[in-house]
């Protein structure tokens, strides 16, 4: 008896160091995408270690608005994954500089990548990259394609068009013309402000501008977008104001609303729960023959956790990612995240290659205040938030918006001081 | 004989330590400090920290933190807007929920009352149930999109009055407060229902004899006898209001809108400590945000304690 029993006991005790040794083998990536788990689980990861069968890798998603701080009390507590999912800009920067993220530089996929994508996971000085640029997405207008021939438009090109589009939507009366609520918040500045607006400040130089110090938030520039939210109001469903972000997703896909403001990581979604023509204009010219600039923001990187106990294999992912192969079946899968490599790739799906091709014609640029300009308090973006939302809700004169701007961005950001 | 003595004398010498005194309170004193005592020592002196933004090192800074809580315009107008706001919550949770939870608790200490038991259960159902089910279940019912407000609304004839309730700065707060009073409510009707049961018959039967009926019985005799609850409850519905932000949190998103007109204390503690989106979580700010709710909350109670409970006469039943 007692022989047996302390068998058992070794047995279990070996089996429990078994297991122990497969989990630490183990890669665990963290990321905010929870909408992707399957594309990860049955596409990319499995070509990944078919040609790596030694590295077993799981990716383990958080939800969105959790994410930034289940990811630090994690770091914090030294139980994160290996690989970490990048938000772009000073998120990470500021994980970098607590030394939760390794240093890539020097990394040979590094190389694939172009140096606007690779800035968004910089240092400042650009010293040192701590996260292998992903994915980006498109900010743009998604629209029902049967709406519109039943009212009989067309795609606008400019602002004046556009908002002839509107009206002639709006009098049809069968589709509430733009599916966008005030609820969140969010929707007003990332889909409203930073949708339209980089064709007024004129993409990176606009932004650049600001940053350096030598452009104002009250610039013409800055005030026109304003402006054109301030329209917006009338077109939107009853009772926009009580409105979610996903009220609006399912507005749209209901095929109740024609014009859904929007960016590219929507199509996925959209593609699955719609079952009428999707298509896709680019944000309204301000006139005729301007030139033309489009939101192309870097949005997800992938990094490696200084602590990971296995960062050889680790390593190995990230190599990994530079690749063609890995570029062309990320931006495949996952239609409306396009990859930020250098390879040229092609897309399937017919939503998100119209996106992509804005590339061609139009310069892209980043969210305005996602670099540097959102350090202080009060927080530039979260600013952004509220005054869109106020605009489009009446509350706030435009004018007024970009003060409120300015002045809580010149209290604490000295290039912008007087 | 000799024993007894003995032990007598020991006795007389010194008084044996009482070790099972020490023994026995351990436990409780031991787990009390450890879950409570400390992690409110350390969020103190987490408050008197700052991390530098340049080189990351976190030092000793005083009380910068509180001045610039206090004095600095961009931290202290929200701050006050928070507290603003969470007086708001109380006092509609005041006005709305004890009375009507008196009301209904009066209504169900009635003897002759069909269905009793079912109503007890069916209110306080709400109570049981998570915020953030609570909070996903009001915000589809006053959608203006899905919603069955506006239809119910209508059916009664005030269709016209219907509002997209939180996603306006005018109604937003009061309706929330609304939606946690109606969670809620269960509580003060469950105590003070306990209350008015306690109440001795013979009581009732003098205050018969001399005429106190009904209505009249039930302001001079019973309301008087169940003060000090309504007192316990008011405590525990201030403690509970100063802590809220789930319900805010699900509903209206971490920016508390529409224009910050929903912030509670516990919304911006949140996006102070661990930061949104773009904004850098800042944990010793957010400790000191934490401490000053501690304090406003201790005061809240101090001030309960020794001038509205020592006021208040306890009878004996």
């Amino acid at each position: 008896m007692k022989h047996y029993l302390s068998s058992g006991i070794a047995a279990s005790l070996l089996l429990g160091s078994a297991s122990f040794a497969f989990a630490a083998s183990e890669l665990t990536i963290e990321s905010w995408r929870n909408d992707d788990l399957s594309i990860w689980q049955e596409t990319i990861l499995p070509a990944f270690m078919k040609a790596h069968p030694e590295v077993k890798i799981r990716f383990s998603p958080t939800a969105p608005t959790q994410y930034n701080a289940a990811l630090n009390a994690k770091l914090e507590g030294g139980t994160a994954g290996d690989l970490i999912t990048c938000r772009p800009f000073d998120g990470s920067l500021d994980l970098y500089s607590k030394g939760y993220l390794k240093n890539l530089q020097g990394m040979a996929t590094l190389d694939n990548f172009p140096d606007s994508a690779k800035g968004a996971w910089s240092t400042d000085d650009g010293s040192a990259t701590f996260c292998v640029p992903m994915a980006a997405v498109i900010h743009g207008f998604i629209y029902n394609k049967d709406a519109f021939a039943e009212v009989g438009v067309e795609p606008p090109k400019t602002q004046a068009e556009f908002i002839a589009v509107l009206d002639k939507i709006k009098e049809d009366g069968n589709y509430i013309p733009m599916a966008m609520g005030t609820l969140d918040q969010w929707e007003s500045a990332a889909m409203g402000y930073q949708n339209i607006g980089p064709m007024y400040w004129k993409g990176e130089e606009g932004r650049k501008a600001v940053v350096a110090g030598t452009g104002k938030l009250t610039d013409d520039g800055w005030v026109k977008p304003f402006e054109v939210l301030a329209s917006w109001g009338p077109y939107l469903g009853d009772g926009y104001e009580a409105q979610s972000y996903p009220d609006s997703q399912t507005l749209f896909t209901l095929g109740r609303a024609a014009i859904y403001p929007s960016g590219s990581w929507e199509i996925a979604g959209f593609n699955r729960d719609s079952d009428f023509e999707l298509g896709a204009f680019r944000p309204p010219l301000p006139a005729e023959g301007d030139s033309c600039y489009i939101s192309d923001h870097t949005d997800i990187g992938i990094g490696l956790n200084a602590a990971s106990s296995n960062s050889e294999a680790a390593m190995k992912f990230l190599e990994w990612m530079g690749t063609k192969e890995f570029a062309e079946l990320y931006s495949n899968a996952v239609p409306g995240f396009f990859s930020l490599s250098k390879h040229e790739i092609s897309l399937t799906d017919p939503l998100a290659d119209e996106f992509i091709s804005w590339r061609k014609d139009c310069q892209s640029t980043n969210r305005s205040a996602a670099q540097i300009v959102s350090r202080g308090t009060p927080n530039l973006w979260n600013e952004m938030w509220v005054v869109s939302a106020n605009v489009i809700n009446g509350k706030q004169t435009p004018a007024d918006a970009a003060n409120q701007l300015q002045k809580g961005l010149s209290a604490w950001y000295e290039p912008q001081m007087d | 004989m000799e024993l007894e003595q003995d032990l007598m004398v020991s006795e007389r010498k010194k008084k044996p330590l009482r070790w099972h005194v020490l023994v026995f309170l351990a436990p409780a004193v031991i787990i009390y400090t450890m879950i409570m005592i400390l992690p409110l020592a350390e969020t103190l002196r987490f408050s008197f920290f700052q991390r530098d933004t340049t080189t990351q090192v976190i030092s000793f800074v005083g009380l910068e933190n509180y001045i610039k809580l206090f004095f600095d315009p961009y931290w202290v107008k929200p701050f006050l807007n928070s507290l603003w706001n969470n007086c708001y919550f109380f006092l509609i949770h005041m006005l709305v929920q004890n009375p009507i939870g008196v009301l209904i608790a009066a209504l169900l200490s009635m003897v002759h009352l069909p269905g009793k038991k079912f109503y007890r259960t069916a209110i306080f159902m709400p109570t049981l149930l998570s915020f953030v089910v609570v909070g996903f279940v009001w915000k589809l019912m006053l959608s203006p999109l899905w919603g069955v407000s506006k239809g119910l609304m209508k059916s009664v004839g005030v269709g016209s009055w219907y509002l997209p309730f939180l996603g306006k700065e005018e109604t937003a707060l009061t309706t929330l407060s609304l939606i946690s009073v109606w969670q809620f409510i269960g509580i003060p009707m469950m105590l003070i229902y306990a209350a008015l049961l306690s109440i001795p018959d013979e009581v009732i039967e003098a205050a018969e004899c001399d005429g106190v009926t009904g209505i009249s019985q039930f302001f001079k005799i019973k309301l008087v006898l169940i003060l000090p609850t309504i007192g316990i409850i008011s405590i525990l519905t201030f403690v509970g209001n100063f802590n809220a932000f789930d319900l805010i949190y699900t509903t209206q998103g971490p920016l508390a809108g529409p224009n910050f007109s929903t912030d509670l204390l516990g919304t911006i503690l949140y996006r102070t400590f661990y930061g949104q989106q773009l904004q850098p979580g800042d944990p010793n700010m957010g400790a000191a945000i934490a401490t000053v709710m501690f304090f406003i909350i201790l005061m809240g109670v101090a001030v309960y304690l020794f001038f509205i409970q020592r006021k208040l006469t306890r009878y004996e039943m």
